[in-house]
């Protein structure tokens, strides 16, 4: 028996931009397919096409956990579509070997009137369960469910967490051999997610399937999965360790984060009054006068703020932290935590801010800065400022830090009174 | 572990998928047809269960439902030809009978057309996402379809007696004539369903073209005996249907009994033809449904 589940050789897939042109070509290749033509013609595209995804390839093995990262409208979804046989390929060829089972819409099928009980069998029959197999399985995914004794009330009264529950438990029932996974670990509250982790970690460790997981979450993939694609434009752009093509996407993020800002002309991402306009906020690393993006972990960092006050503005507080991708606040810091709070006269201003020891993990994140006046009105505040990178530097060992970590404080051990000190990159 | 269906204990089953038209390879494709239908069995049940289920159990008035519009409609046809606004002909049965029986018969052939449209837009979301198969669709209308003439056919049967028509044994034969509606239908049905999923005209127009055939067919109207109408209506393979699956259920004796068999032979052929042309409409359909 081979190892490799699936295979997909130089796939490619168009899509049309426009509705009604749409529709037509939808006619045309249904005439094209009745009279046994190929799909897609000879990959010429029409008015209006675009390539959703062009000459993708790549083979994955038994016990591979991939993660197919991306920005919107990369083709992530298309991949996945084309790999569930649900769309066929214009260009290419794709074979998938054993079971299939797509996580892609959790709780397809729901009738909101019927039972919860009377609904699993409908999702599991879609999902291709036999009666026999879900009435052997029948206590354990309402078990997993937490549905208690809501099983017996029609789906209608549920909350919308306990219908995402209920469908996530009927399609990881199912055990297939290739399991495709789009975005649905996005929903259900924290310990549900958790409880989510442990049954695909316990899957993965049968060594004998494949997981394929889409995702924005570049962290929930860098922790299910051993390999990450990163697709741009429907293209291939990375293939490797989940860890390499995670950092390639957020080098990627960095770049055209950066391309936009200048391609619009400074900040767009704040809201303002208009007594304050900020001219530009730069990072600096150790020592250096040269603004950078790059910033190594646990070195000093300094932030410079150039802004105009419009009018006299008394004892404002400034703010400024660190956030995620994800819109997570890291760590932030206010000037009122200061001994004085000066007063800013109209005119040219220069705000520094040093942090001695930047404590955030490897990964991409954003500048935050906020103005307000001394009723704690908003002047100015912006988010998404100066995205920047963080490195790992050669002292820590990041390959055994927990994951899901997002500052790295000093910690220190003792065991039976005995100080331990941490392992060393070097 | 799951074991895949059919082949058990085989090495693991491949699926390919290529831009080839599935016609290329037609062993192949009658292969996997009729192992997606057997795959189906299942699935179009608990669909039918489920629609079903949701669909009584939210109406008041439950399966009454079934024999409200043909009564409406018989009552609207009677007082036309009984006040002589509309002249319907010579019927052997009396004319309420006659009518009350054919519109009956016709709303279940219209049910049948209805089915595989209303099934594949009402199931949009699961056909984008989950792959399964799509026969599960049309049967689960079948069963629909079926069960919902049963009602009809139950209540019908009742006003006959009491009305003091007695069917006879000819009634053992009348499942053949239900079938046969049932089966032109789904054919109709099918063949619209592709062009109906990208155009909502479709959608629209039918009920306009089935109201026109209607009176084209011995439903509310005597069969006419000469003239253009006559042709027209013999022409009109709707016809033997509707005719010989009255004559079962009111004990008539069929006149079109020949012309009935060939036009469901050709239907069964026909519904053979729109099924691989349903197939292989699929992928195109769900490719523009969430495009």
């Amino acid at each position: 028996m081979s190892d490799t589940l699936i295979k997909v050789e130089g796939v490619s897939k168009k899509f049309c931009r426009s509705l009604k042109k749409s529709l037509w070509y939808g006619m045309q290749d249904l005439g094209n397919e009745l009279l046994g033509r190929r799909h897609g013609g000879n990959g010429e595209l029409r008015p209006e096409e675009f390539w959703a995804m062009k000459d993708v390839s790549f083979e994955i093995k038994r016990g591979e956990a991939v993660g197919i990262i991306g920005r919107n409208g990369s083709g992530k979804t298309t991949l996945l579509r084309m790999l569930s046989g649900l769309i066929k390929p214009d260009q290419g060829r794709i074979e998938m070997y054993g079971q299939v089972g797509g996580l892609i819409a959790l709780g397809a099928g729901f009738n909101p009137i019927l039972t919860g009980r009377e609904n699993i069998y409908v999702n599991a029959s879609i999902l291709g369960l036999s009666k026999r197999q879900i009435d052997a399985k029948l206590d354990e995914i309402i078990d997993f469910a937490e549905i208690g004794e809501f099983i017996d009330s029609p789906v209608q009264n549920y909350s919308s967490g306990m219908a995402v529950r209920l469908g996530f438990s009927i399609a990881t029932a199912l055990n297939p051999d290739v399991l495709l996974l789009d975005e649905v670990l996005a929903v259900g509250d924290e310990s549900f997610q958790r409880k989510c982790f442990e049954r695909l970690g316990s899957l993965l460790d049968q060594r004998d399937k494949v997981l394929i997981f889409v995702s924005h979450n570049i962290r929930q993939v860098e922790r299910i999965c051993s390999r990450g694609i990163l697709l741009d434009h429907g293209h291939v752009l990375v293939d490797a360790s989940s860890s390499e093509a995670c950092s390639a996407y957020h080098d990627k993020t960095l770049k055209d984060d950066y391309a936009s800002r200048r391609a619009r002309g400074g900040f767009s991402n704040y809201t303002g009054s208009g007594e304050i306009s900020v001219e530009e906020v730069h990072l600096f690393g150790d020592g250096s006068a040269e603004p950078t993006d790059e910033i190594v972990m646990h070195a000093p960092a300094t932030i410079g703020i150039r802004f105009h006050c419009h009018n006299m503005i008394e004892k404002p507080e400034v703010i400024l932290g660190f956030h995620t991708q994800d819109s997570i606040y890291v760590a932030s810091s206010s000037s009122y935590t200061l001994s004085r709070q000066p007063d800013l006269r109209p005119g040219e201003h220069y705000l520094e801010c040093r942090v001695p020891d930047l404590m955030l993990v490897p990964g991409i994140y954003f500048l935050r800065l906020a103005f307000l006046d001394k009723h704690r009105r908003n002047m100015w505040d912006g988010h998404k400022l100066n995205p920047f990178k963080v490195v790992q530097d050669v002292r820590t060992n990041v390959m055994h830090m927990p994951q899901m970590t997002l500052v790295d404080m000093p910690f220190s051990w003792k065991v039976d009174g005995e100080n331990i000190p941490p392992q060393s990159n070097s | 572990m799951i074991e895949p269906q059919s082949n058990a204990k085989a090495p693991v089953p491949a699926t390919v998928y290529t831009p080839e038209s599935s016609l290329a390879h037609p062993a192949r494709m009658a292969r996997e047809m009729f192992h997606d239908l057997l795959a189906a069995r299942e699935l179009s049940w608990r669909l039918a269960v489920r629609d079903l289920s949701a669909q009584y159990r939210q109406a008041f008035f439950g399966f009454a439902w079934a024999l409200i519009l043909p009564l409406a409609n018989t009552a609207a046809w009677i007082f036309l030809s009984s006040s002589g606004v509309v002249s319907v002909g010579q019927t052997s049965l009396p004319y309420p009978v006659y009518v009350f029986v054919g519109t009956m018969l016709w709303a279940i052939f219209m049910d049948a057309v209805n089915a595989p449209l209303q099934g594949v837009t009402a199931s949009k979301a699961m056909l984008a996402k989950i792959n399964f198969p799509r026969e599960a669709i049309v049967v689960s209308g079948i069963y629909q379809t079926l069960f919902n003439a049963a009602i009809k056919v139950g209540l019908l049967l009742a006003a006959l007696l009491l009305l003091g028509i007695n069917p006879g044994w000819n009634l053992l034969l009348f499942p053949f004539g239900l079938l046969s509606l049932v089966l032109a239908g789904t054919f109709v049905g099918l063949l619209i369903t592709p062009v109906g999923v990208l155009y909502t005209d479709v959608g629209k127009a039918i009920p306009l073209l089935m109201q026109f055939l209607m009176y084209l067919t011995p439903v509310v109207f005597a069969m006419p005996r000469e003239g253009v109408a006559a042709t027209l209506f013999t022409l009109n393979p709707l016809t033997p249907l509707i005719m010989t699956a009255r004559d079962w259920l009111t004990g008539g004796s069929p006149e079109f009994l020949g012309y009935f068999l060939a036009v469901n032979a050709v239907s069964a052929l026909l519904l053979l033809a729109v099924w691989v042309v349903y197939r292989l409409a699929m992928p195109i359909l769900i490719e523009r449904m969430s495009a």
